[in-house]
């Protein structure tokens, strides 16, 4: 009776892992094919199966940083995603600070307005008006506002329920002490947001990396256009290397991979912030 | 103290005024213009009445197959990324060797770009040379080797699997979360009570997890009402207006220049979405613990 029990319980143990396994390998198999391919020649690639390169074609690389324009759409991706970050991060953090501080009927009221932000979607037809009209359209500045624009909402909804956490008498000990309030909040607040403010700056770093709609409406010139944009295009105009295409893809994907590797809990932390109560 | 001077307002008016120039503005102003004849040609703006809005839910076009293929896949991946969210958390909170790596791979699509997974799944599912295709053709199975993208009757259906291969991550790692803050006495007291596996998560893990699956099933609504990037990518609308989803006919719309009806289209779903995501946020804001 015992070793039956024993034994079903291992059954049951090796079945879940060969079930979490093949689960994995559905999700990894697609993104291993990209990375192979990148490595093929063309004629290799033309296949697009998993076996392993018989040489590794490094020059891919190199020739589709050349013809993809990678160093200049790298850094205006760079740009615009660093530049949303800081600004977005920053212009999130004090108004959620004293939207949450300050609860005042106008205050209860702009955080809701601001917050329905997270549903609302966008009108680029008309946006396209505005741009035009405050002087923003295929400008870089214009992106970066944009970008900063609408990840107000989510940010301002993640770091609105942090600060409540954070005790009030913290900032009145700071006036006596005779801090004005944005110095206090640049000394003293800011600081105790760390944890949030990461998280923010991650998704908000993603998501702007990830984006190629705004680009796509509002910048006609592809000097100017980020990572995503330049390898679409970059697909259309030679979709039959696949071993060009699939390395223009592994360089564009990097830097998420990368941030994705280095910031995990807070990226976890702030998808389920909202989501789940404690 | 003083509250004002501690928390000044103007705090505020640097997002408050990005957010409504860029974001409700165009929305309002989208609104307004639906009821008008603009368009690139149009040298002035002429009060047209509901003829845009008559247009967008007129069967002599394909718009109400674009507004019907949104709330197709807006239902569809919901319902499939839930469940199969659902079950890959109840195994991803079990006793698996590697747990961590396993749920760092399962997360990994959710951070790459929709536009890229669109990329890579072109070749996988390429008719002739695709993996999926060369792999099934392998097992003997070649009836099943189908023209994933490029077959209208099935095209829309690749499209949406391709989304719920990329998302049933993300629910994963929310439900994950809510099931760890499940306290585990109840389980406890269901095993002392003789309960099995399957009554355990009937019982306790599920009711428990209904909050959490509420604002799952409300983000992936208000993703799946706006998707773009992905259909984009894969089809294009295409073939023909097959798997045409509501911002693919607006973005066709915004570069034939007309953008009355571009805007209709979207003001339509912005109406819709707004009243749907009140209720939502209301309910997010509330769950978070703050009075409002």
């Amino acid at each position: 009776m015992k070793k039956g029990m024993k034994r079903a319980r291992l059954l049951k143990s090796v079945g879940v892992n060969i079930l979490a396994w093949l689960l994995s390998l559905l999700l990894l198999t697609p993104l291993l094919l990209i990375l192979l391919n990148s490595f093929k020649t063309s004629a290799a690639a033309s296949e697009m199966n998993l076996a392993l390169p018989a040489s590794l074609e490094w020059s891919n690389y190199s020739v589709v940083i050349e013809k993809g324009k990678l160093g200049i759409t790298f850094l205006n991706s760079l740009c615009y995603s660093v530049s949303s970050v800081l600004l977005c991060t920053l212009l999130s953090a004090m108004a959620s600070y004293v939207l949450s501080r300050n609860r005042k009927k106008l205050h209860r009221f702009l955080y809701m307005f601001i917050v329905l932000g997270i549903a609302m979607p966008i009108n680029f037809v008309t946006l396209m008006t505005v741009m035009q009209t405050v002087n923003l359209m295929n400008s870089r500045i214009g992106i970066v506002l944009l970008y900063t624009a609408t990840q107000i909402p989510f940010n301002i909804f993640l770091i609105h329920s942090f600060v409540s956490k954070i005790p009030e008498d913290i900032d009145e000990a700071a006036i006596i002490d005779g801090a004005s309030a944005p110095g206090m909040f640049v000394r003293i607040v800011l600081p105790l947001l760390k944890p949030v403010l990461v998280t923010v700056m991650v998704l908000t770093f993603l998501n702007t990396w990830n984006e190629f709609v705004m680009p796509l409406y509002f910048l006609d010139s592809s000097d100017k256009w980020p990572m995503t944009l330049a390898v679409y295009n970059f697909f259309g105009m030679y979709f039959k290397d696949w071993n060009l295409v699939c390395a223009d893809i592994v360089l564009t994907s990097a830097p998420v991979i990368l941030v994705y590797l280095l910031g995990q809990k807070y990226i976890v932390s702030g998808m389920t912030a909202g989501a789940v109560k404690g | 103290m003083n509250k004002n001077r501690m928390y000044p307002t103007w705090f505020v008016f640097g997002a408050l005024l990005l957010y409504c120039v860029l974001y409700v503005l165009p929305s309002l102003m989208g609104i307004g213009l639906s009821f008008t004849d603009w368009s690139v040609y149009s040298q002035e703006i002429r009060f047209a009445g509901l003829k845009n809005i008559q247009t967008v839910f007129s069967s002599d076009y394909n718009y109400t197959h674009a507004l019907l293929n949104t709330l197709k896949f807006t239902i569809v991946t919901t319902l499939v990324k839930n469940v199969l969210g659902l079950a890959l958390a109840v195994l991803m909170t079990k006793q698996v060797r590697l747990l961590n790596f396993h749920r760092a791979v399962l997360y990994l699509p959710c951070v790459l770009s929709a536009l890229i997974v669109g990329m890579i799944f072109k070749s996988v599912l390429n008719p002739r040379d695709g993996l999926l295709n060369t792999t099934l053709r392998g097992l003997g199975l070649d009836f099943m080797a189908l023209k994933w993208l490029t077959d209208s009757k099935i095209a829309f259906n690749s499209v949406m699997a391709v989304d719920i291969w990329k998302g049933m991550g993300y629910i994963m790692t929310i439900l994950i979360a809510g099931i760890m803050s499940i306290s585990p006495v109840y389980y406890e007291a269901a095993r002392i009570d003789g309960g099995n596996a399957w009554q355990c998560f009937r019982h306790i893990t599920l009711p428990m997890l209904v909050p959490t699956l509420t604002v799952t099933t409300v983000l992936n609504v208000l993703y799946g009402l706006k998707v773009f990037d992905t259909v984009y990518a894969l089809t294009n609308g295409g073939p023909g207006h097959a798997t045409e989803v509501l911002y693919t006919s607006v973005f066709k719309e915004f570069s034939l220049g007309r953008y009355a009806v571009g805007t209709a289209l979207s003001s339509v779903m912005a109406v819709f979405m707004v009243s749907v995501g009140y209720f939502m946020i209301r309910h997010m804001v509330r769950e978070d613990g703050d009075r409002l």
